[in-house]
C-alpha cells in the first residue's frame, strides 16, 4: 500500500501497524465486509419475493398449491435453519447437475449415485471445470444465495400471510361490492394496505438476516468470518508480519460490526415506522396526530 | 450387522461409549438413524441446562433493567444489547478464542490465607464453553422478554399486594413474578424451540468436536459428506428436531396452563408458536 511498506521486517510501533493493516490479504478482509452486505441487498428482496410466493400459495384455493404453501411455512418452525444451510446448497447443486445431465448427456448409460459418488457427465458439471476461478466463486455464493432465500423465504411467508389476514375484512367485502374479481381485489385493495401489519415483522426479520450472515462461512463462502480465522491465526517469522495469535481481536471486531450493524438499522426501521405509520387509523399514527397538534 | 448390533455399538457413541470407530463405509439408514440420534443427547443436554441456568440469570436482568438506579439499569441494558445484537455464531467463535487464551495450567488466585488454583482448560472444552455462551445468550433473550413482561404487569395487581401491606421481596415473589411468567410464557416457548435449534451450531463454531462426540447435526454432516448425499441424513435431523420442538411445546403447554389455572377459562392465552429464529 505504502512505499514505506516495502521491507516489512524493519518496520517498528504504528508504522508496522499501518502497513500491517493495508497489506493485500486485509484488503480482502475489508472487502469481504462489502461481500456481507451484497448478500443482504441480494437475499433480502429474493426473501420477500420467496415469502410472498408462500403466502399466495398458501392463500389459494387449489388444494394442492394450498398444501405445498402451508407446508413451506410451517417447515421452519421445527427444524433448525443451520439444517437448511447445510441442505439446501448442496441438494440444489445435485439438483442442477442432475437435470443438466438429463437434457445434455441422453446417451450416458451409468448411474448418477455411484456408492458414495454423485458422477454426471462432464458436459453438466456446475460450473465447468474449464471455466475459470470466478465463476466457481460466484456459483458458490450464488447458491448461498439461494439457500438464504429459501428459508428467510419461509419466514417471510409466514408474516406476509399474517399480514394479509390482518387486513379488515371489510375491505375486501367493499373491493367485492364494487364488481372486482377476486384477482383485482387481491391486487388493488389486499396487497397495497397489508405492508402496515408486515412491517414489524419484517424488520424483526431484517435484524435475523443479519445475524444470520456469519453463516455464509459455513457454507464455504469466504466472507468475514474465514478471513478472521485466517488472519488472526499466529503467525511465524517465515511471514512478513509475524504475530501471535490474534483471532480474539479479530472476533471482537467482528462482534463491533455487527452491533453497529444492529444499531443502525434499529435507527433506519424505527423511522421507517413513524414514516408508514404517518395518517394511518393505527394508535401510532394517533399519537402523532396528537403530537402535531 | 444387524440392526440391533448397531444400536448397541453407537447408541451413546455421543458420550464416548460403544464402537469407537465411526462407520466409514456402506452406510446403513440405521446407523444413520442411530448415530444421529445419539448426537441428539448434546442437543438436549445443552438446551436444557442453559434454558435453566438461563430462566434465573433472565429473571435478575429483567428486573435490573426495570430498576431505577442507573449503575443497575445499564449494566442490564448493555448485556441485552451486545447477546441480542450480534450473531450467536460470532458470539461461539469469540468465546473461545479468549477461553484458549486463558492460561493453561489454571489462574494462581493468591487469597490472603490460601492459594487457589483455577482450573481454565474445561473452559476450551464444548460441554462446558459453549454452554457458558448458550447460557448467557438465553439470559439475554429471555431477560428482554421477562423485561417486556414486567412492565406489563397490571397496575393494579400491585396496588392490591400493597393494600395486602406487601412489599419488597415478598411483593416480588407471590404478586409480580408469577404474573410475569405468566404473562412471557407463549414468548418464552419460542425462546426455548429457538434454544434447541441453536444448539446445533456448537460444533460448527470453534468448539472442536473431541474425539468425534459431536451433536446431531455434526454426525448428520458427517454421512452428508461421506456418502455425499444430503437427502438422507439431513431429514433424519429435522425429523428428530420436530420431534424435540413437539414435546417442548407439550411440556411448556403444560405449564402453561398450571400458570394460568387460576384465570377465567376465556381468557385464558393459547401458546402460538411462531417463527423468531436464528440469533
Amino acid at each position: 500500500m505504502f512505499a514505506s511498506c516495502a521491507d516489512p521486517s524493519t518496520l517498528e510501533g504504528l508504522n508496522w501497524l499501518a502497513c500491517y493493516l493495508t497489506s493485500g490479504k486485509h484488503m480482502a478482509f475489508y472487502q469481504s465486509f462489502l461481500v456481507v452486505l451484497a448478500l443482504l441487498a441480494i437475499t433480502a428482496p429474493a426473501a420477500l419475493l420467496f415469502g410472498f410466493g408462500g403466502a399466495m400459495a398458501a392463500r389459494s384455493r387449489i388444494w394442492p398449491l394450498r398444501m405445498v404453501g402451508r407446508a413451506y411455512t410451517a417447515m421452519v418452525r421445527g427444524i433448525p435453519d443451520i439444517v437448511f444451510f447445510l441442505f439446501v446448497p448442496v441438494a440444489m447443486d445435485q439438483g442442477f447437475e442432475w437435470l443438466r445431465h438429463k437434457v445434455k448427456c441422453p446417451d450416458w448409460t451409468d448411474p448418477v449415485r455411484q456408492g458414495s459418488d454423485f458422477v454426471v457427465c462432464p458436459a453438466a458439471k456446475l460450473p465447468l471445470s474449464t471455466s475459470p476461478q470466478w465463476a466457481h466463486e460466484t456459483y458458490g455464493f450464488a447458491l448461498a444465495v439461494l439457500a438464504f432465500a429459501v428459508v428467510f423465504g419461509a419466514f417471510a411467508a409466514n408474516v406476509l400471510y399474517g399480514a394479509m389476514r390482518a387486513v379488515p375484512r371489510a375491505q375486501i367485502e367493499t373491493a367485492e361490492a364494487y364488481g372486482m374479481t377476486p384477482r383485482q381485489s387481491f391486487w388493488r385493495v389486499l396487497v397495497p394496505q397489508m405492508w402496515i401489519y408486515a412491517l414489524p415483522g419484517l424488520s424483526n426479520l431484517w435484524m435475523i438476516l443479519i445475524k444470520a450472515t456469519p453463516l455464509l462461512f459455513l457454507l464455504g463462502v469466504q466472507d468475514i468470518v474465514y478471513w478472521a480465522r485466517e488472519l488472526g491465526g499466529s503467525k511465524t517469522s517465515i511471514f512478513a508480519y509475524p504475530h501471535p495469535d490474534w483471532r480474539l481481536y479479530y472476533f471482537l471486531g467482528l462482534l463491533i460490526f455487527y452491533l453497529m450493524l444492529t444499531r443502525v438499522s434499529e435507527a433506519v426501521l424505527s423511522r421507517l415506522t413513524a414514516r408508514l405509520s404517518h395518517g394511518q387509523a393505527t394508535l401510532a399514527g394517533e399519537a402523532q396526530r396528537k403530537a402535531a397538534q | 450387522m444387524s440392526c440391533v448390533q448397531t444400536f448397541q455399538d453407537y447408541a451413546f457413541r455421543s458420550l464416548g461409549y460403544g464402537e469407537r470407530l465411526l462407520p466409514r463405509s456402506d452406510f446403513t439408514l440405521c446407523e444413520q438413524f442411530t448415530l444421529i440420534g445419539s448426537g441428539l443427547v448434546w442437543n438436549i443436554y445443552f438446551g436444557a441446562l442453559a434454558l435453566f441456568f438461563g430462566f434465573f440469570l433472565a429473571t435478575a436482568v429483567a428486573v435490573a433493567r426495570n430498576s431505577g438506579a442507573w449503575v443497575v439499569r445499564k449494566p442490564a441494558e448493555w448485556f441485552i444489547f451486545v447477546f441480542r445484537g450480534s450473531p450467536l455464531f460470532i458470539q461461539f467463535f469469540l468465546a473461545y478464542q479468549a477461553f484458549v487464551l486463558l492460561p493453561r495450567n489454571g489462574i494462581e488466585l493468591n487469597l490472603i490465607f490460601t492459594h487457589i488454583t483455577a482450573e481454565t482448560g474445561w473452559l476450551t472444552r464444548a460441554w462446558a464453553g459453549a454452554l457458558v455462551v448458550l447460557f448467557l445468550n438465553t439470559a439475554a433473550y429471555s431477560g428482554e422478554i421477562f423485561y417486556g413482561a414486567l412492565r406489563s404487569v397490571p397496575k393494579g395487581d400491585i396496588e392490591a399486594a400493597d393494600a395486602y401491606g406487601m412489599a419488597g421481596w415478598t411483593r416480588f415473589r407471590r404478586i409480580v413474578w408469577p404474573t410475569m411468567l405468566r404473562l412471557a410464557w407463549p414468548a418464552y416457548t419460542n425462546e426455548a424451540i429457538f434454544l434447541f435449534h441453536a444448539t446445533t451450531l456448537v460444533y460448527f463454531s470453534g468448539f472442536p468436536a473431541w474425539q468425534q462426540k459431536g451433536d446431531a447435526l455434526y454426525y448428520a454432516n458427517y454421512f452428508a459428506d461421506k456418502t455425499f448425499n444430503p437427502f438422507i441424513p439431513y431429514p433424519i435431523v429435522a425429523f428428530y428436531f420436530i420431534l424435540v420442538t413437539l414435546a417442548i411445546i407439550g411440556l411448556f403447554g403444560l405449564i402453561n396452563r398450571r400458570l394460568n389455572r387460576h384465570m377465567p377459562s376465556e381468557n385464558r392465552p393459547r401458546l402460538r408458536i411462531r417463527p423468531q429464529v436464528i440469533r
